[in-house]
């Protein structure tokens, strides 16, 4: 195991200790231990599965853990109020694994959504900024009228991505944010992550199990397994890690400790 | 043995869901005291229930009211009473059968949308997602659908009330010959402020059902989209027993002796 601590110099902004969550008498954390620095962007590896989005959903307050501790700037979360809760979202920006957009709403009231809604900013003004933002993951004007189900998923995941940051928030969650997507848009998409976690210099949390987009966009790279953070440790150190688990999952190989759970039908 | 434990146990879980609305209700209601009001969506939903179920619970009542003139008639010949028609025709309407109709048609027709579009949101993470931009998913999702489901079911009963008695009318005059004026004249005879009322009560304890169990399901649904046809279901199941259960509790209250 390498240093439990991210670079020095960088006081974490996400704090997670001994993280617990089960649904009935399913564990799915397990005790987990995670460090994100402030405007680091890292990215958490692991199978299907294995409680990534389990674990966001803990940070944001959309699940409740059983027990643990979740600190965020220094603040104890797990116990929040619910006026509390909401006043703690607003530094939060997140890109969801099936987008999620609002379908009952058009392409720029999803981006502008946060700012009416959560801002009281006037729907007008709103409006302008929607489009500078859907301007920015290279999507014109006319995408803006048009509903979520007329768009592609490649285009719905940069609607998604135009709406995370819409707010400007400190903090964004990025999960499986190429999953689904051709190598390309793939591409496209880890470049507008870059590009926005290097321009707003935000804290960006990433999940995903596509190591080409992890190579890409990760300042650090942790790895969960079986409810835990088993490895953790600069990109580069990934590749000789010297961690069977970390070298059979970036290999892509089916022989090493991580069994499949495969079950005949 | 088993068997007992297997009434007990589905007593227990009855019990637990019934908890679970009652706190998912006061939830809601608590966000209706609290700003924002979302007033666009209220005025939306108030549409979707008020405005485009006219259509259906019109014709429900239309045709209620000439089956009960029907009906009534050739029923009461039998004890030469048919001069009570016009008078059963609108006790039944606006005491019962208004509110109930109109009740059971929306939750076929609303309650079903409702849990089906929360139910799709919530599998789709869109519910999360309202959350993570700092909106509050029960005041923007649920809030507008009680409220308009409260205030639209009187109006539309309302409407029931009068196009029913209007199709009790209609057969009475053309087909079984009765007098208009004098028809006109029963109806209003018997007919107190309190049957309409009590109608109207109904109605709206109704439309507060549907939208609460429209929206409890599909905001619990989980599983894709078999889960949200599951919610589906339940919410127009479990809206027209307590629909057929309150109507007889409010009309114990008003017209017992
Ligand atoms: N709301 C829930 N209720 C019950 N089980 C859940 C719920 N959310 C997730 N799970 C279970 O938790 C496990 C981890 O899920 P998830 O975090 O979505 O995996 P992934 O790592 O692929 O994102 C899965 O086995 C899933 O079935
Ligand atoms: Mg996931």
């Amino acid at each position: 195991m390498t240093d439990p601590s991210p670079p020095p110099g960088t006081p974490a902004k996400i704090v997670l200790s001994g993280v617990r969550k089960q649904f009935g008498a399913k564990v799915v954390l397990e005790g987990l231990d995670l460090e994100v620095g402030r405007s680091e962007s890292l990215v958490v590896i692991g199978g299907s599965g294995t409680g990534k989005s389990v674990m966001l959903k803990c940070i944001l307050g959309l699940l409740r853990p059983e027990s643990g501790s979740i600190r965020v700037d220094g603040e104890e979360t797990i116990h929040y109020s619910r006026g509390d809760r909401e006043r703690l979202l607003r530094k939060f920006g997140m890109l969801f694994q099936g987008s999620a957009l609002f379908d009952s709403l058009r392409v720029w009231e999803n981006v502008a959504f946060g700012l009416i809604q959560g801002r009281a900013m006037p729907r007008r003004q709103a409006r302008e900024l929607a489009f500078a933002k859907l301007a920015a993951v290279g999507l014109g004007a006319d995408v803006g009228e048009l509903a979520p189900s007329e768009l592609s998923g490649g285009m719905q995941k940069r609607v998604a991505l135009a709406r995370a940051i819409a707010t400007e928030p400190e903090i964004i969650f990025f999960d499986e944010p190429t999953t689904g997507l051709d190598p390309i848009m793939a591409d496209v998409i880890n470049e507008l992550i870059v590009k926005c976690v290097k321009e707003l210099g935000v804290t960006a949390l990433s999940i995903t199990h596509d190591m080409a987009s992890a190579r890409k966009i990760a300042d650090r790279i942790a790895m969960i397994y079986q409810g835990r953070i088993i490895w953790h440790g600069s990109r580069d150190d990934m590749e000789h890690s010297g961690n069977p688990f970390v070298d059979q999952f970036i290999n892509g190989r089916a022989e090493g400790p991580i069994r499949m759970q495969v079950r005949a039908l | 043995m088993d068997f007992l434990a297997a009434i007990g146990r589905a007593f227990l879980i009855f019990l637990e869901s019934t908890g679970r609305i009652v706190l998912f209700a006061l939830r809601a209601l608590s966000h209706c005291a609290r700003p924002p009001l979302y007033l666009r969506l209220i005025g939306r939903q108030m549409i979707d229930i008020g405005y485009y179920s006219l259509p259906v619970v019109g014709l429900t009542a239309l045709f209620t009211g000439m089956v009960l003139a029907l009906q009534s008639y050739t029923g009461f010949a039998r004890f030469q009473a048919e001069g009570a028609v016009a008078t059963v025709v609108v006790l039944a309407i606006t005491r019962e059968l208004g509110p109930v109709l109109a009740g059971l048609m929306v939750a076929g027709r609303i309650g079903a949308a409702m849990a089906a579009e929360i139910g799709t949101m919530r599998v789709t993470e869109q519910i999360d997602a309202l959350s993570t931009l700092a909106t509050n998913p029960l005041k923007y999702l649920v809030v507008p659908r009680l409220i308009a489901g409260l205030t639209m079911l009187p109006l539309l009963v309302l409407v029931a009330d009068i196009v029913g008695v209007f199709g009790g009318f209609l057969v009475s005059v053309y087909q079984l010959n009765f007098n208009p004026a004098v028809y006109l004249s029963k109806t209003w005879e018997f007919l107190k402020v309190v049957d309409v009322v009590s109608g109207l009560v109904k109605a709206s304890v109704f439309g507060f059902f549907v939208a609460l169990m429209g929206c409890y399901h599909g905001y619990h649904s989980r599983g894709g989209a078999e889960g949200v046809g599951t919610a589906t279901t339940n919410a127009v199941v479990s809206a027209s027993i307590l629909i057929l259960l309150s109507n007889y509790l409010i009309t114990g209250l008003f017209f017992s002796k």
